[in-house]
């Protein structure tokens, strides 16, 4: 080729970006949710080796024990050892300590899937009802509908109907919060929708699938992350409503909710039933909704989507 | 001589730490006299917003002036109180902004927005001020005061949005009047418009004008006096005759010789040449409103009928509304006419379906306007310019391939393939995009207004790019734009387009000189210091 007419332009980086990992980890609300989570998420996987006993073991002879309090325990084996009731013990005997930490094992669990699940379905049907016009109106009255229906008798409703499992309990819970993710998905759709660099990806034909795929998904992205931080906490305290109501878990399997609402009755005799979940799920959701902000103030699209601008 | 009423000493901005350079502002010194006009023009990041926030005291909150004085009449701004600044302000100092939509309140009648700042400042009583008002809006030639009284910002135009903020303005009859790039979001006849009333206002006031433009046209037309910002420092300060025809430091000669003159560079192209596009009776009708509201129907585009020699680069000029951008994104097939034909080679491809349609995409291309939207921010550039061709059927590598080709021939240097988009800047982010449609080896290329956003050197830059790429790959170019004078710069000819309909199309030289239509003559009139030769002593 010809010696160009202009020399070949040099490339230095035009301003230095701080890159979006770094300002995630300086924002406190992010560093303090993060690492309340991540204690609560390691103290749940290892609760068997927390000087926790059997959640389920009812033993009417240490019933309602103070917090505090060291007792013999006796298995059904027979065998007895001594234990330490840091948190009490319920009107059964059972330890509150080890129905605790046992209990945020589903709340983690079930608020990290409810959050999981509802964004994936949540997104597909955005995606579609954003950027097919025909489906639009449709999929949105759909939502609409569903909306109307208050979330947590929804929730009450469909365990009813299916019965009371861990996985029913998800899906019930994860049903209410779709239309949700659905609005905003298709709200950023329809902005990012007409963002010269998606008409520049038609005007070159790429094809539909590839255009959301590669375009329009990754940046929808971050607002989403932060919406389903909020799912997690809203799907925490809705499992442990239906759980207080007795519509939930069943009582074997010991959940915040319920060891809250098998203490209700005694509350003002022995606290320390309601209490100490009560003070978990306070902290639980506290942190997720810090992270959620921080999440939000830091991905914020205002803020690190666009380039330098002059 | 009477003293100045604004003096700015030796004034010196910090930017926070990790931005690209320590000072937004450097050591730059003005001084305006009563009823004069100071330009402060310069290129975009050159800190002529700062000064003016900085005198008004509308800095945000990580900027601080750090040295030097502003004074007012005798009073230094930088040292007052900010109450005293709260009472200057409208008083004694006033500003109007580029974007009058987002400087208007929007839930606000006009008139009570107005009202508001004389009931803060002054103990007339309200009918007095109603009368004030109404009297002012009548003096910044609105029609029918009564109702722009009543009307919510967004039920006017941007030029009448834009009197409503001179109205603001100059009711308390200010000594110092700092106007921020006033008439650039301005279709050109608006803006002449504009301009005259705003001399006309300062004459009769005596007021003094500090004005901030990046086009030089408008200096011809407005200043008295002229400084030269580059990078937060003060290059070169005179008048503007003496500036303007005489620059003597290197960066204003730069400038000046990037301006295109709106003489016509170019003969058109041979009439044998043969049509490589053209349309028939091309028309779109936008339609809003669904089940329940009414709907209202808005014609984007009214029987168009233009053709493209191959080879030959037509100007498609126009005010904004007159459809432009609407037939851009037809020619390239993003939306649909209503009714009428686009033939390319012949052959119609206006509904063509699936495979058909998909094969014919290859042959239009467009580059759009903003270069900071029209690249996915998470995509690097290489998978940008490589997305095209792997689209039609070639392999990765071929496509990278071509792409590290492309980049050179925008002058750019391929191991920039693998960077992001943010890191490059306007003019790059545009080159790249111009690689990118080239990428799919198209026969025409439609620019929609592809330099409007960019710096006049900048600007200068690609469409002499442009003009090599034409000649060396024998593109056919259709150039959208409001400006007339990159048309003059780089059209054989032209098309001249109002609501929607051709009022006038013919070689770019002979539509210059002698336009048939009155529109045509009127646009051609409004240009900015259309008769101005920039850096040619008289």
């Amino acid at each position: 080729m010809d010696t160009p007419l202009i020399d070949l332009d040099t490339v230095a980086p035009v301003r230095v970006r701080t890159s979006t990992w770094r300002r995630l980890e300086r924002n406190w609300s992010v560093r303090i949710g993060a690492a309340v989570l991540a204690l609560l998420a390691i103290v749940a996987v290892s609760a068997p080796w927390l000087g926790t006993i059997d959640p389920i073991l009812i033993d009417p002879v240490n019933r309602d024990l103070l917090p505090g309090t060291t007792a013999e325990v006796m298995t059904l084996t027979g065998e007895s050892f001594k234990h330490t009731f840091w948190l009490g013990s319920d009107s059964f005997g059972r330890d509150i300590y080890s129905r605790v930490l046992y209990g945020a094992r589903i709340s983690l669990l079930v608020g990290i899937t409810v959050a999981i699940l509802s964004l994936a379905i949540g997104l597909v049907i955005g995606l579609s009802a954003g950027y097919v016009r025909v489906l639009d109106s449709v999929v949105m009255r759909i939502m609409d509908g569903l909306m109307a229906i208050p979330g947590i008798l929804l929730a009450i409703a469909l365990v009813a109907m299916w019965g009371a499992s861990l996985l029913t309990v998800i899906v019930a819970i994860t049903i209410p919060d779709i239309p949700r993710v659905v609005r905003l998905t298709r709200s950023l759709v329809l902005s990012i929708r007409e963002e010269p660099y998606v008409e520049a990806a038609r005007a070159l034909g790429t094809p539909l699938v590839k255009l959301l795929y590669r375009h329009v998904l990754p940046n929808t992205v971050a607002p989403l992350i932060v919406q389903g931080t909020y799912i997690c906490a809203s799907a925490i305290l809705v499992e442990a409503i239906l759980s207080f109501l007795g519509v939930g878990l069943p009582t074997d399997v010991p959940t915040w909710g319920n060891i809250m609402a098998e203490g209700r009755l005694q509350f003002q005799q022995y606290p320390h039933n309601v209490l100490f979940p009560g003070i978990f799920l306070t902290l639980t959701v506290l942190a997720v909704n810090m992270l959620g902000d921080g999440l939000r103030d830091t991905l914020d699209p205002r803020f690190s989507k666009r380039g330098d601008r002059p | 001589m009477s003293k100045p009423v604004l003096t700015v000493g030796a004034l010196t901005v910090r930017l926070p730490a990790g931005a690209d350079r320590v000072h937004a502002v450097e050591n730059v010194s003005l001084r305006l006299n009563a009823g004069e006009v100071l330009c402060l023009v310069g290129e975009s990041g050159s800190g002529k917003s700062i000064i003016a926030q900085t005198i008004m005291g509308l800095l945000p909150k990580n900027l601080r002036a750090s040295g030097g004085h502003i004074l007012l009449g005798d009073e230094d701004l930088l040292q007052v109180s900010d109450e005293r600044l709260r009472a200057l302000r409208g008083e004694k100092m006033a500003m109007i902004f580029q974007e009058p939509m987002t400087a208007l309140n929007p839930v606000m009648r006009c008139g009570a927005q107005i009202d508001e700042l004389l009931a803060q400042h002054t103990s007339m009583s309200s009918v007095q001020r109603r009368g004030r008002v109404l009297e002012m809006l009548a003096h910044v030639r609105l029609p029918d005061p009564q109702r722009m009284y009543r009307a919510y910002p967004h039920q006017l135009s941007g030029g009448q949005r834009q009197r409503i903020m001179i109205a603001m303005a100059l009711i308390l009859k200010p000594t110092l009047l700092i106007a921020d790039e006033p008439t650039t979001a301005l279709d050109v006849t608006t803006q002449a418009e504009i301009l005259a009333l705003m001399r006309d206002l300062q004459r009769e006031n005596g007021t003094a004008v500090l004005f901030i433009t990046h086009d030089f046209g408008v200096v011809a037309e407005i200043a008295d006096r002229v400084s030269v910002l580059r990078l937060g420092e003060l290059v070169e300060s005179g008048s503007a005759e003496d500036v303007l025809r005489n620059p003597r430091h290197p960066y204003t000669q730069m400038l000046l010789a990037a301006v295109p003159p709106l003489t016509p560079k170019k003969a058109p192209v041979a009439d044998d040449a043969p049509d490589v596009m053209r349309t028939r009776r091309l028309r779109k009708v936008l339609s809003s409103g669904g089940w329940f509201t009414t709907r209202r129907h808005v014609i984007a585009s009214d029987d168009v009928e233009v053709h493209v020699k191959r080879g030959e680069t037509l100007g498609v000029v126009g005010e904004s509304g007159s459809g432009k951008s609407t037939l851009a994104r037809m020619l390239a097939q993003l939306i649909e006419p209503s009714a009428g034909d686009i033939e390319v080679d012949g052959q119609v491809v206006t509904r063509l379906r699936g495979a058909q349609a998909h094969a014919f995409r290859r042959k239009v291309q467009i580059v759009f306007q903003d270069p900071y939207r029209s690249l996915n921010p998470r995509r690097t550039v290489g998978a940008a310019i490589a997305e095209g061709p792997i689209n039609f059927g070639a392999s990765r590598r071929e496509a990278w391939r071509r792409a590290e080709g492309l980049m050179k021939l925008v002058r750019l240097s391929s191991d920039a393939l693998h960077r992001y988009p943010h890191e490059f800047s306007g003019g790059q982010r545009q080159r790249i995009c111009i690689a990118r449609a080239l990428a799919v080896e198209p026969e025409i290329l439609i620019a929609d207004e592809a330099v409007s956003a960019l710096d006049v050197s900048v600007q200068a830059q690609i469409l002499e790019l442009l003009d090599d790429i034409q000649q060396r790959l024998r593109l056919t170019i259709v150039f959208i734009t409001h400006d007339l004078r990159v048309a003059a710069q780089i059209c054989n000819r032209v098309v001249v387009m109002q609501h929607g309909r051709v009022v006038e199309q013919g070689p770019v030289a002979q539509v210059y000189q002698s336009p048939r239509e009155a529109y045509t003559r009127a646009l051609i009139d409004a240009a900015p210091g259309r008769s101005f030769l920039f850096g040619v002593a008289k």
